[in-house]
Order: structure tokens, then C-alpha cells, then sequence
């Protein structure tokens, strides 16, 4: 018997499946450098959180919706690493589970699952947590490790109490950020390994460059605008706390980003807009998860009306 | 390198018969030539059971203006004339032939010399097309004499030969160039001299370098107006819209026609078509149709008659193998599924595809995880993902503001789908309905403007 | 602290007074005016919001209801499924129309293809729609006016009325929760969906009689793709007392104002292609039983004829012409006696009852 349906009858292979395999590989650089730099603390965050957004995705699917598991398309996976990568090393374990429940809870399954929610699950896991539990949340190690490490600032509150006035205070070295030897967040404190697994993505086309060149490129220059036009400050903008990893791998999630070009470049120039506002003028010293689920509420109006370049249509 | 400007897709070439030289199919005892081989309305029989008909006996009149005539591709008997299956296992009406010997009209020259010079005028050349049955024979089948004949407005500039070929697996054009490249050429100095211009373009896809170094050669050779514009590999670009984008850098303005940039779009077989219609007087009765399928022992292209079974043209490759899960009427991208083999090649068969099962079934959708990437692979520039939606859903106003009446239903968007959606699907069943509100519109303002325009004359006259 | 208390009354009331002011401007300003009936109607509508009348709410039925008087002078196919017909008299009470004037009607499906009686020659792959699939081609099976058994029914019924029964792949409708809108009808691509009649004649007993086939093919073609379809052989135009039935194109068509659901034609048919609800098949079963009793009566009698025509045939040819008096007879004698064997246990009326209009 011989299959009928319309036309194409040959597809690209490409499965949701494979984006998400892609992404991991993508955060893969990153990760490594987590490992080095803080040791058993990462190793353990990391799969503490994985099980955890897999484990509830398990539990949702099969006892609320009572629907097929959908942890197949790892998409959980993706999130469990993502929601590691912006919380320090040495969170207690419970701490990541209720980040993990709320991910994959509030963030992506009362939507309806995949490709249903508004915000990045991984900030919303992660804002709650900084909400909810904001010492341990920011008491970030500057060793390797999982308890009883030493903890200190990070670049960017360094930044903000020079930007504030303070004086006496070293501006962070640029290429310290760039390669990831300060402290932060468990993922993001590496902008080169970020950057090698981000253009890894360009390469394999599993997004384009639209939404990270944007935020970047905005980031720096409202970044010399709002920083009393220091270049140093602006640059350190782009490599230091959540920046990389926020532009290369949370906003271009693809569920809360918008799907065309022209509104992915609108929504990576607010974010980046946004990120500096928070980050000069709000009480946070980093403002990437805010911006971004903040873009993320904008995402539905920016689908609605920027719209694609039309062929065939001329502007009149 | 040219190419279109916006989105497109590159899906696996599999030109398994590329370079595989022409084989003459063999006539069957038994053709039946359906009646609708054309775009537009379907043509009226004109024979009975018990005439006799040589090859390229009329036995088809146009039905209508948007029509063609339909020639018996076979001498012999008129058995019946009754219903066949056409590709999607429609019924449609067909002249059944019983063959006999294999006699042709005398009118046609059967020689194989080629004929350079172009004796017929322009309203000559356009009379001869229609009565020769031409049709677009890149799978559209849109009358050519109809599409020779633009509105009066309309100021032509160039013609573009569509060599492009950029559905995986078919190489009945690729074939034909290498054969009959002179030909071609002449054919396309007719079109020129119909059309009343001075240029002309042959769009190929650099994926057949043989074919780009065959027509430089040809055209060199006492053809200076034609251009070979050799490709980017991508696909649609045999879509008329993008052909046109990508070989002059104009845009088809939406809901208008192709010849509003100033070009015409025929397809290389149609130019052919046209060289022996004109030159040596022979209406379109056989074609190259390309056999192929990556279980197909030997994947070839063959010059068929109309008519023929397509379970014959199988045969001629080995059968139907094994493993098979779908055979198709042209290209997988555009081409459609037959639901079984008792259908007859018609003049817009370029390919029978024979897929294996594990090809040929579609994967299980899951959800829309709005990746844009079918928004960033549609070559209109629209956002198939909501076109689809809308159309599920049967939001006819959403989708007319989403532009669902540009959509040229290439499948790129499918093709790139991650969540396998069948986005196509739905589209094509919104687009005639958003199509339909549009015309209806159209048809009530102008009947409105009418009426007002009587009642003001009305008024004048009192 | 007295003047504090006062300047915050003050304060407060003069708000409160300016926002008054301000809403009683907009109410007068944006006042939409609407038919006083449509609030009239909303009145008796149970205000459940349920949607099942397809209207968004009742107060979008009400304002249907309006409009449909207004515009046709009758409430049409409008129901409320939860009020039923009792609410729907109110309605039109208050729209000054008569209630219940027209008969109830019911969606049928006429196709009879299951999955037994129609083989699969094709595989539909395409997005779950029988839109697409009739768009796509011909069908999954030889016949390609059937049923396509994807649920496009199924979606437009707002009603829960039709379902696809998985044992036959067929939708089914539920009698009792249809309200005959003509969603489904619209829907199906095929046009295999019909409104009828509920019942042929006034009684309350749903008793209905359809050709189940809609293939308009000719017989050997139809019969080769579905071995229920109707060949159009005709044999029930011919049985049928009230000139109900039509063929045309290859299939029949009983028309519901003039069946009178007798049931010959049931049991007449070939093929089984015509369809008739439990109150009808009752009396189909009594007449399917008496004809196989006349049949097998009348092999008996011509068997016996045969075997006195050849005990006879020594005899001399004058007494072969009596031969054909006993054999005319003994059916007569004898279909009573032979209807009686099967029906005997559980009918013992019917032979006699039917057996004068079955020997005429």
C-alpha cells in the first residue's frame, strides 16, 4: 500500500530533538570551564538540576496533564542545565529543586508544555530563586568546590559601586572576564567559552546571529553612553555576569523569542537597552534575566506587528 | 553567483540520472489520453470510439480560453472514450487508443535536421503554439499560447528560460539540454520574436556544470542575445517569481503578474516544445520523464509518449521494488503522491519518484516550539507558522492580513520544520478560501462602482 | 485634628463626587443602544454561558434570536440544546412567533464503507482533516465518494453529537443529542452528511430508512471498492408503495417527506445499503424471515412438483398440464406453515397477520 499526502514529500531531517541536542553540545565549552573553575560544586549543581527539571517534567506530564512524557524532546535538559548555569556553586541542593520546580512548573507546564510558555523557564526558575532566597543567591565562590567555599564580589557589583561613586576600587581586568578566572554564576563566568559554543550554534544554523549581535552591540553602546562614555566600562559590559551567556543562549530560546528577523533585532536592542538601564540605575548589580523576560512579555506584540520583509511588496 | 533575495531551502540534490542519456519508451498495445492535461479548463474529446487517428491527429479541442488542444500520441483505433485515474486517483476523461502501427500525420517533419530559420510571424508563432497543444511543461501546465499573449499593458523586455531544475531527482531538463541544446536555442529565439524582444536569459543551477558549458558553447555559436546565468544552488528557485529575482534582480509585485517586471518565464521543455511546434510542425505528444528513486535499480530519463501507463515507465526501470512507500508525479517537493500506478503520463509528468518506506512516511508533528525557522526559509517573506494556524483554525481575516494569497505552496517551510508540521497542509486549505473572498470583493466593488457610475450617468442624462 | 478629619472627608468626598461625574458622562457619551427584547429573551435562557448554541453565551443567542425574527420571522435551526424546546417556546412567545412548529430533524451519515466492507488500497499520511485528504486525492479506499473517517464532523459539532466509532471507522450520530444544525453537513467534504426527518411519520418512535452509500459510481465499480455500497440496481424503487425513492447517478435517494418507513426496501436491498433505525429493522426482520420462508417454500413446492412431474411422467402428457395447478397452490398452503417455524417462538401473530399481503 502506498503512502498519499500533499506535497513536500522529503523534509530536512531536522527535529525539535536535534535543536535541543545542538544547544546542549553548544553549552558544552561552557560547562567544561564550570567544571575547572569550580569543581565538585558545578559538577553537583548541574546534575542536581537536570534531574530535578527531569524528574518534574516526569511527574507533571504523567500525574496533572496525563499526557505522552515529553522528555524526549530534551527540552528539560536544556532548561536543567540552563537554570545551573545562572545560580552560584554552591546553592544548597533544595534551593535548586524548588528552582527546578518552578522552571519547569510555573515557567513552562501550566502554559501547556513546549513551545506553549511566555518566559525562558530557566529565568523564571531563576528570578524566583533570586527573589525568594536573595543571600544565598548571591554569595558567589570564588574557589573551586561545593561547601564551605570562599565567596566574593563579582565584577559587576565592582563595577556598579565605581559607577556609583565609590572610589579606591580596581576596575575589572577585561581579559579576566573574557576568559572566566572572577567569580559568578556558575555558566556565565566564561565569555570566550560562551562565545565558541554560540558561534558552534551560527555554524550548525540552530539560531542566527540576529538576536545576540543586536543585544551585544546595544549593550555596548548604551553601555558608553550610560557609564559616562568610558570604554573600559562599556566593554566590560559585554564579557562580565550574565551578558554572554543571557545574548547567546537564553534569549535566543526559541519558544520567547520572536520568530522573524526584524523583530528578533528589535527585541535584542531592547534587551540590550534594558540590561544597562538595570544595571546602572536598578538595585541589582545584573539585570540580563529581568531584560530578558521582560522582552519575553513583548515577544506576542512583536510578533503581531513587526512583521517580515515581503517579497513583492513595495514601500509606498 | 545570483540568486533569489529572500529564504529558500537546500534540500539533497539526488540527481541519480543526471548524465543517463535519453531512452525511447515503448508504445503499449493500449493509451488513454486524459482530457485535462492543462491549467484552466479541462479540453472537450472530439473523436468517437472506432475513428482511426495517426500521431498528431487532434482528438482534443480547447474547453475554454484558458484551454489547449490534446493530439493522439499513437496511430491506431479509438476504443472508448471513458474515465481514467489521474495522479491523485481522480477520475478524469480519456481517449482510449488502441495502437496500431505507428503512422504519422504528414504534416509533421519527423527528419531530424534542424531547422534555423524562423519563417512564422509573431501572431503566427502564438496560432501555431496553441494549435500544437503547447503547455508549460516544468509541471504548471499553463497554456503557453495564453502566457505568449500578455495584456496590453504589459511591456515585455526579456525572456527567461527556466533551466533551473531545483527539485531534487529530476534531470528530464538537465537531459535535454545536453541533447538538444540547439534546439533549445532556436526555440528560444522564437519565444523572443512572439514576445517582441531582443533578449533573453537560460537560468541554471550550478549543480549542472555540463549543461552551463553545453548552452555557453550553443549560444555562441549564432545566438548573441541569449545570456546563460548559471545559479546558486537553491531551492524554489525554478518558482517564476524567484527565477526572475534571482537572474534580473526584479521583484513580481504582489498579486500582480510575472510580465509586469518585463520578463517572461517558460521552461526549457516548453522552449523545446515550442522549436518542434514551430520548425517542424509536430504538437506535443511525448516528453522526458525522468524514473528514478534511490531503491531503482537503474534511474533514467525517458522519452515517453502521452498517454503511456506509468506502471509501463516503472517497468521499464525494474518494477516497482520491495520497499516502496510512496511513488510521486514529479519532484518531492511539489510533486504529487498516486495513490496507486494506474495512471498515464500527461504533458506535465517531468518525474515518477519512487520512495522507500522509510522515506516516505512523515514523522508524528509535535508541538509548534516557534522556532522561526519556517518564517526564515519562506521565499515570500511570510510567517507560515500563523498562515497554518489561521488557516486550522479557519481565521480568514488573519490570514489575509498575513498575506496568504502571496504563498507560492514551495514547502520550504514544511521541508524545514523541526516540529515535522504539516504547515503546508493547512495553508493550502486556507489560501483558496482567503483567494475566493478576495475575488468576490473585487467583483462587488466593481459592481459597485458600476452601478454608481450608471446611476451619476443617470443622473447627467436628467 | 477635627479640621484633618474634615479635609480628608472633604478630599475623599470630592473625588468620589468628581469620579461620579466622570462615569456618568462616559455612560451617557458611549451608551450603546440594544433591543429591549434581546434582554427579554436573555431572561429565559437558562445564562449557563455553556456557548453549546454556537453563539459566544446567551446573550449572544438572545441577540440571534432578534435578529433571526427579525430578519426571517421564524427562530430557524436556532436551539438551546439545555432549555431544549421548552425554553425555545418561551423565546418565541416573547418574540411573538409560534413555538414548535417545525418537525425534528436529525443529521445522518450516509456511508456504510466500515473497515471490513471498504479495504484499504492507500495510505493517507497528510495533517488529520478530511479537507486535506479530499483535497489530496481520491481516498484511502476504491471509493472516492465515501466517508474519508478523519473527524471533521466530529470538530464542527458543537453539540458532542457526532463520534467516530473506532470499530468501523465510520462517525456515528447520537440521535438524542443532535439538534440537526448542519454544522457536520457543512464540514464534510464529501457531502455524505445529511439532515433528515427524526422519525417518517408523527410518532414519537425514531423510525428512519436511508441509502447508506453516496458512490456514484456504476455498480460493478462501486460494488468492487465497498461491498456495502449501493449498486443503483433499483429493486427498491420498484418495491416502494409511496414512490419515495429515486435513483440517480448510480445511487438511490429516499426522500423523507414521503417515506413512510415501511421497511420493504430493506429488505429488498442487494447489498444492504439501506439503513434503517431499531423500530424499522423490527419489521425488516419480519419481512427478510417470511421472504426466506417463500423461498425456501417455493424450492420445496417446485421440488416437489419436479419429483411428481417425474413419478408422472410415464403417464400420459394429458396429466402434465395438471402438474402446474398443485404447484401453484402448495406455496399458498404452505408459506404460513413454514413462516411459522422460525417466528414461532417469539411472534406467533405476525404469519397470520401477514400472510394475506405476502400470498397477494
Amino acid at each position: 500500500m502506498l503512502n498519499v499526502s500533499l506535497s513536500p514529500h522529503v523534509h530536512s531531517g531536522n527535529s525539535t530533538q536535534k535543536c535541543m541536542l545542538q544547544v546542549l553540545v553548544g553549552l558544552c565549552p561552557a560547562l567544561l570551564w564550570s567544571f575547572y573553575q569550580f569543581g565538585s560544586g558545578a559538577v553537583i549543581i548541574t546534575l542536581a538540576s537536570v534531574a530535578f527539571c527531569l524528574l518534574f517534567e516526569f511527574l507533571i506530564t504523567r500525574f496533572l496533564l496525563n499526557t505522552p512524557s515529553t522528555l524526549g524532546d530534551l527540552s528539560a535538559v536544556v532548561t536543567g542545565v540552563l537554570l545551573a548555569f545562572n545560580v552560584p556553586s554552591n546553592l544548597p541542593i533544595w534551593i535548586v529543586a524548588i528552582g527546578a520546580l518552578v522552571a519547569i512548573g510555573v515557567g513552562k507546564m501550566v502554559y501547556g508544555g513546549l513551545g506553549a510558555n511566555v518566559f525562558n523557564p530557566a529565568l523564571v526558575g531563576r528570578v524566583f530563586l533570586l527573589v525568594a532566597y536573595p543571600v544565598q543567591m548571591t554569595s558567589w565562590p570564588v574557589e573551586a568546590g561545593y561547601a564551605d567555599v570562599e565567596t566574593g564580589a563579582t565584577p559587576l557589583s565592582i563595577i556598579k559601586r565605581i559607577a556609583n561613586g565609590e572610589t579606591g576600587l580596581d576596575v575589572p581586568a577585561f581579559m579576566d572576564s573574557l576568559l572566566g578566572v572572577s567569580g559568578g554564576s556558575l555558566g556565565e563566568v566564561s565569555a570566550i567559552a560562551l562565545l565558541i559554543g554560540g558561534i558552534y550554534l551560527l555554524i550548525r544554523k540552530t539560531i542566527t546571529w540576529h538576536i545576540p549581535v543586536s543585544i551585544l552591540v546595544s549593550a555596548l553602546v548604551f553601555g558608553f553612553l550610560f557609564y559616562g562614555f568610558d570604554v573600559q566600562l562599556a566593554l566590560d559590559q559585554l564579557v562580565c555576569g550574565g551578558m554572554m551567556l543571557g545574548a547567546i543562549f537564553m534569549a535566543t530560546d526559541y519558544v520567547s523569542s520572536p520568530m522573524n528577523s526584524r523583530g528578533q533585532l528589535l527585541y535584542g536592542c531592547c534587551i540590550g537597552f534594558l540590561t544597562i538601564v538595570i544595571r546602572r540605575y536598578g538595585a541589582y548589580p545584573e539585570g540580563m534575566s529581568f531584560a530578558i523576560l521582560i522582552m519575553n512579555a513583548f515577544t506576542p506584540l512583536i510578533n503581531k506587528y513587526i512583521k517580515p520583509q515581503r517579497f513583492g511588496v513595495v514601500k509606498k | 553567483m545570483k540568486t533569489f533575495k529572500l529564504g529558500g531551502v537546500h534540500p539533497a540534490a539526488n540527481k541519480l540520472s543526471a548524465g543517463a542519456p535519453i531512452q525511447v519508451a515503448a508504445v503499449p498495445a493500449v493509451v488513454a489520453i486524459p482530457m485535462a492535461q492543462n491549467l484552466g479548463a479541462p479540453s472537450k474529446a472530439i473523436v468517437a470510439k472506432g475513428d482511426k487517428v495517426k500521431v498528431g491527429t487532434v482528438i482534443g479541442e480547447p474547453g475554454g480560453f484558458l484551454s489547449s488542444f490534446v493530439h493522439s500520441s499513437v496511430s491506431g483505433t479509438v476504443d472508448k472514450v471513458d474515465v481514467v485515474e489521474d495522479a491523485t486517483g481522480k477520475k478524469v476523461p480519456a481517449v482510449f487508443i488502441k495502437v496500431e502501427g505507428d503512422e504519422w500525420e504528414e504534416s509533421i517533419d519527423r527528419s531530424t535536421d534542424i531547422v534555423r530559420d524562423i519563417k512564422l510571424e509573431k501572431q503566427q508563432i502564438i496560432d501555431k503554439v496553441k494549435e500544437m497543444g503547447i503547455v508549460g511543461m516544468g509541471g504548471a501546465t499553463f497554456p503557453t499560447q495564453v502566457k505568449l499573449a500578455p495584456p496590453p499593458t504589459a511591456k515585455p523586455e526579456c525572456v527567461i528560460i527556466n533551466a533551473v531544475e531545483c527539485e531534487p531527482y529530476l534531470t528530464s531538463d538537465h537531459s535535454l539540454m545536453l541533447a538538444h541544446a540547439e534546439e533549445i536555442c532556436i526555440g528560444v529565439q522564437i519565444l523572443e520574436k512572439a514576445m517582441g524582444v531582443k533578449k533573453a536569459y537560460i537560468g541554471i543551477e550550478a549543480n549542472k556544470p555540463d549543461a552551463i558549458e553545453l548552452m555557453r558553447k550553443t549560444a555562441a555559436n549564432g545566438f548573441p542575445e541569449i545570456e546563460i546565468v548559471p545559479l546558486q544552488l537553491k531551492y524554489p528557485q525554478g518558482g517564476e517569481k524567484q527565477l526572475i529575482n534571482a537572474v534580473i534582480g526584479k521583484e513580481v509585485p504582489s498579486g500582480g503578474l510575472p510580465i509586469a517586471t518585463g520578463a517572461l518565464v517558460q521552461n526549457v521543455g516548453t522552449a523545446f516544445a515550442v522549436y518542434e511546434a514551430v520548425q517542424k510542425n509536430k504538437p506535443l505528444i511525448e516528453r522526458i520523464v525522468t524514473v528514478t528513486g534511490k531503491s531503482v535499480a537503474k534511474p533514467g530519463n525517458f522519452l515517453t509518449r502521452i498517454g503511456v501507463p506509468v506502471a509501463n515507465l516503472i517497468e521499464a526501470v525494474g518494477g516497482v521494488p520491495e520497499d516502496t512507500g510512496k511513488i510521486i508525479s514529479g519532484g518531492p517537493m511539489m510533486g504529487k503522491a498516486m495513490p496507486d500506478t494506474n495512471s498515464y503520463v500527461v504533458k506535465g509528468c517531468s518525474g515518477i519518484l519512487i520512495m522507500k518506506n522509510a522515506e516516505a512516511r512523515r514523522k508524528e508533528a509535535g508541538p509548534c516550539i516557534r522556532c522561526g525557522k519556517c518564517v526564515h526559509a519562506c521565499p515570500m517573506g511570510l510567517q507560515p507558522n500563523f498562515l497554518a494556524r489561521y488557516s486550522e483554525l479557519n481565521m480568514l481575516d488573519e490570514a489575509e492580513g498575513e498575506r496568504i494569497y502571496d504563498c507560492i505552496e514551495c514547502g520550504s517551510c514544511q521541508f524545514s520544520c523541526p516540529a515535522n508540521r504539516p504547515l503546508l497542509d493547512w495553508i493550502r486549505q486556507g489560501k483558496p478560501k482567503v483567494m475566493g473572498i478576495l475575488r468576490q470583493r473585487a467583483a462587488e466593488a466593481k459592481a459597485k462602482a458600476e452601478a454608481e457610475k450608471a446611476a451619476k450617468e443617470a443622473a447627467a442624462a436628467k | 485634628m477635627l479640621n484633618e478629619i474634615l479635609i480628608a472627608l472633604g478630599a475623599l468626598g470630592a473625588l468620589g463626587l468628581l469620579g461620579s461625574l466622570l462615569l456618568c458622562l462616559v455612560a451617557k457619551k458611549f451608551n450603546v443602544y440594544e433591543d429591549p427584547r434581546v434582554g427579554q429573551v436573555e431572561e429565559v435562557l437558562p445564562g449557563a454561558n455553556c456557548g453549546g448554541c454556537g453563539f459566544p453565551g446567551c446573550h449572544g443567542m438572545a441577540d440571534a434570536c432578534v435578529k433571526a425574527k427579525d430578519a426571517n420571522n421564524s427562530l430557524g435551526s436556532l436551539l438551546c440544546p439545555v432549555g431544549g424546546n421548552e425554553v425555545m417556546g418561551k423565546v418565541a412567545g416573547i418574540l411573538g412567533l409560534e413555538a414548535g412548529a417545525a418537525e425534528p430533524k436529525v443529521a445522518v451519515v450516509r456511508c456504510n464503507g466500515n473497515i471490513c466492507a471498504r479495504p484499504k488500497v492507500a495510505v493517507f499520511d497528510g495533517a488529520k482533516s478530511c479537507a486535506i485528504a479530499a483535497a489530496t486525492f481520491s481516498g484511502e479506499t476504491g471509493c472516492m465518494f465515501g466517508c474519508l473517517g478523519l473527524g471533521d464532523c466530529v470538530k464542527a459539532c458543537q453539540f458532542d453529537a457526532i463520534h467516530i466509532n473506532p470499530e468501523t471507522g465510520l462517525p456515528e450520530v447520537d440521535a438524542d443529542k443532535c439538534v440537526a444544525c448542519g454544522a457536520c453537513v457543512k464540514a464534510c467534504p464529501k457531502f455524505v452528511i445529511e439532515v433528515r426527518k427524526k422519525s417518517a411519520m408523527k410518532s414519537q418512535m425514531p423510525k428512519r430508512v436511508w441509502v447508506d452509500c453516496v458512490n456514484k459510481d456504476k455498480g460493478a465499480v462501486a460494488r468492487k471498492a465497498c461491498s456495502n455500497a449501493c449498486i443503483g440496481c433499483g429493486k427498491c424503487q420498484k418495491v416502494c408503495k409511496f414512490d419515495a425513492i429515486t435513483v440517480e447517478n448510480n445511487v438511490a435517494f429516499i426522500d423523507s417527506e414521503k417515506c413512510k418507513a415501511c421497511g420493504m426496501c430493506v429488505s429488498e436491498c442487494p447489498t444492504g445499503a439501506i439503513h434503517a433505525t431499531e423500530p424499522v429493522m423490527i419489521v425488516v426482520e419480519k419481512l427478510k424471515a417470511k421472504k426466506e420462508a417463500e423461498k425456501k417454500a417455493a424450492a420445496e413446492a417446485a421440488a416437489k412438483a419436479k419429483a411428481e412431474a417425474a413419478a408422472a411422467a410415464a403417464e400420459a402428457a394429458k396429466q402434465e398440464a395438471a402438474a402446474e395447478a398443485p404447484k401453484a397452490e402448495p406455496v399458498k398452503a404452505e408459506a404460513p406453515k413454514a413462516a411459522e417455524a422460525p417466528k414461532a417462538a417469539e411472534a406467533p401473530k405476525t404469519p397470520s397477520t401477514k400472510s394475506p399481503e405476502a400470498g397477494e
